[in-house]
């Protein structure tokens, strides 16, 4: 193969990282800009959510895509309710300090670890994908199914941005986002909103789980990755910036991609914390945040 | 009925700013509150309005809101201008409208009434709230707060760093107010202003509303003025 279509596979690698990234990196910017909540156990929610598929596709009878479709419903509704269950038991407990709430989602980070090694085990376990249906280019056959991941993506970032933008709940949210006093004067239930929050914010971290694991495996500890990563792309996008969030995630993702086929994943890593160091130096609110809200 | 305040004393967690205040505003009255800086009048609002936990009593229209869950206050027809107007700046001017609304169902015929009152705001309705003039955004911040049709209306120092075409403005609307029956409470320092549209006024001093006197007792040169407020 020449330069060109190994050019074009990195980028299109790149691009699967990216949407599941933009994914996962949305929720952790939701859950910061509105709650001011630095959620540490956000990797862990994807980890569960991967887990609760590999949970799904065993016990649903019938086709590989019949499994898939229930766990792609089933994960991010389970992994949204614990996190919502969590906002109530803990977070607001602590009336969402920042510097306390760092400490209990990373007591979060290790209860759901040690939860999922007890009851899924040590091992890392594929999902079957829903199909197997390949795109033939001229240079190499590409999975269809990553193509399905990217479009997948794209489709939930734009009904986030919808529900965001256009709906009634969006704008409850987003105006409590600017003053949580002022929006419970106009009598909005904040304690609500955060719930709704903290839970749609890890239900975004387990739908992009689902989606990789057919790629990917499920494993207890996979939530690492996406953790750091998350918080790469979020702080380069601007905390709380949904359509920075987009770009970081593209940028990362790209050139995770193109860097890691030409020279290697290490160098694609560095490179990425070098720029995290950039951005915090000559821009800390972001390529696309509002300093100070 | 209006807003009977007794007792109420609240703070910042260690910190009580206000102890024992007894207050209260008529419908179709404007009754000012006047105070030093750090008297304890912003505080006020915000213990009226739920955002501080307090002891004592707030009641609306008869009802007893201290207690309550902050969300859960404005229903009972109170609503708040806060000092410095904090809008939902990167909110348009009709979703800032929306949200004043939510109580309300926005219904349209409420939005229509508030944008009679500043037909400005009519005008920029798709524009960022934080784009908006100061003036414009004082606008918002009462239209915002008539969303809610109140009965009992806080304002916190509203024609603050205004000019005076802009003041004259915000004063008829506060005019028209009191005419439709609203309790309005006003938190201002300038004593022209006061006694052109205050119908009573309060006096704070020590977390206490130390005196309360009709407007037509009061004149340019009065006691209250030099002892409370410093002029
Ligand atoms: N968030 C807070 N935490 C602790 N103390 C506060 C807080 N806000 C205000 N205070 C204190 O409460 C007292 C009353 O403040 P408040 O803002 O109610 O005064 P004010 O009468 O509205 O003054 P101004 O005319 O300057 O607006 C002040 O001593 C102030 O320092
Ligand atoms: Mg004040």
């Amino acid at each position: 193969m020449s330069f060109g279509p190994f050019l074009l596979l990195a980028l299109m690698e790149g691009l699967v990282t990216a949407a599941v990234l933009a994914l996962a990196a949305s929720g952790l910017s939701l859950v910061f800009g509105v709650m001011r909540v630095v959620n540490v156990a956000h990797g862990e929610f994807y980890m569960l959510g991967a887990v609760i598929a590999w949970f799904v596709t065993t016990l649903v009878p019938g086709p590989a895509w019949a499994g898939f479709l229930v766990a792609l419903a089933v994960a991010p509704v389970a992994v949204g309710a614990l996190a919502a269950a969590a906002d109530r038991l803990v977070l607001r407990r602590l009336d969402y300090d920042p510097e306390a709430t760092i400490v209990a989602t990373i007591g979060l980070l290790y209860m759901i670890q040690q939860a999922a090694l007890s009851f899924y085990g040590p091992d890392a376990r594929p999902v079957a994908a829903p199909f197997d249906w390949r795109l033939q280019l001229p240079w190499f056959g590409y999975s269809g199914y990553k193509l399905f991941v990217v479009l997948a993506a794209a489709v939930v970032l734009l009904a986030l941005w919808l529900f965001m933008t256009r709906s009634k709940v969006g704008l409850v949210m987003r105006a409590t986002q600017v003053d949580r006093d002022v929006a419970q004067a106009f009598g909005i239930d904040v304690d609500l909103v955060y719930m709704a929050v903290f839970g749609i914010g890890a239900a975004l971290a387990a739908v992009a789980a689902v989606l990789i694991v057919p790629i990917q495996q499920a494993h207890y500890l996979m939530g690492h990755d996406p953790l750091l990563l998350s918080f790469i792309v979020v702080i380069i996008g601007g905390l709380g910036s949904l359509r920075g969030t987009v770009v970081a995630a593209l940028v990362i993702g790209l050139s995770d991609g193109v860097i890691s086929m030409f020279f290697s994943p290490t160098l694609a890593k560095i490179l990425a914390t070098l720029l995290v160091a950039l951005v915090l130096v000559f821009r800390p609110q972001g390529l696309f945040g509002v300093r100070d809200r | 009925m209006g807003l009977e305040i007794a007792g109420l004393s609240a703070g910042y967690g260690p910190v009580t700013v206000l102890r024992g205040v007894d207050f209260t505003a008529r419908p179709g009255e404007v009754t000012c509150i006047m105070g030093r800086n750090g008297a304890g009048k912003t505080t006020l609002m915000k213990a009226i309005m739920g955002l501080l936990p307090g002891t004592g009593s707030v009641r609306v229209a008869g009802v007893e809101v201290l207690g309550l869950p902050a969300h859960r206050v404005p229903g009972h027809g109170l609503a708040w201008v806060p000092q410095g107007r904090r809008l939902f700046g990167p909110l348009t001017v009709a979703e800032n409208l929306e949200i004043g609304g939510l109580l309300r169902g926005n219904r349209p015929e409420i939005r229509a009434h508030v944008l009679r009152l500043f037909p400005r705001l009519g005008e920029r309705l798709g524009q960022v709230a934080a784009t908006l003039s100061g003036g414009e955004q004082q606008m918002l911040a009462i239209a915002r707060a008539l969303c809610l049709e109140p009965k009992v209306l806080l304002l916190d120092e509203p024609t603050e760093g205004l000019q005076p075409s802009m003041i004259a403005l915000i004063r008829d609307a506060v005019g028209q107010l009191r005419a439709e029956g609203v309790a309005v409470v006003l938190v201002e320092q300038r004593v022209e202003a006061v006694l052109k549209m205050a119908d009573r006024v309060a006096f704070m001093a020590h977390g206490r509303v130390a005196e309360m006197v009709s407007a037509a007792d009061l004149a340019p040169g009065a006691r209250q003025f030099a002892e409370f407020v410093g002029v």
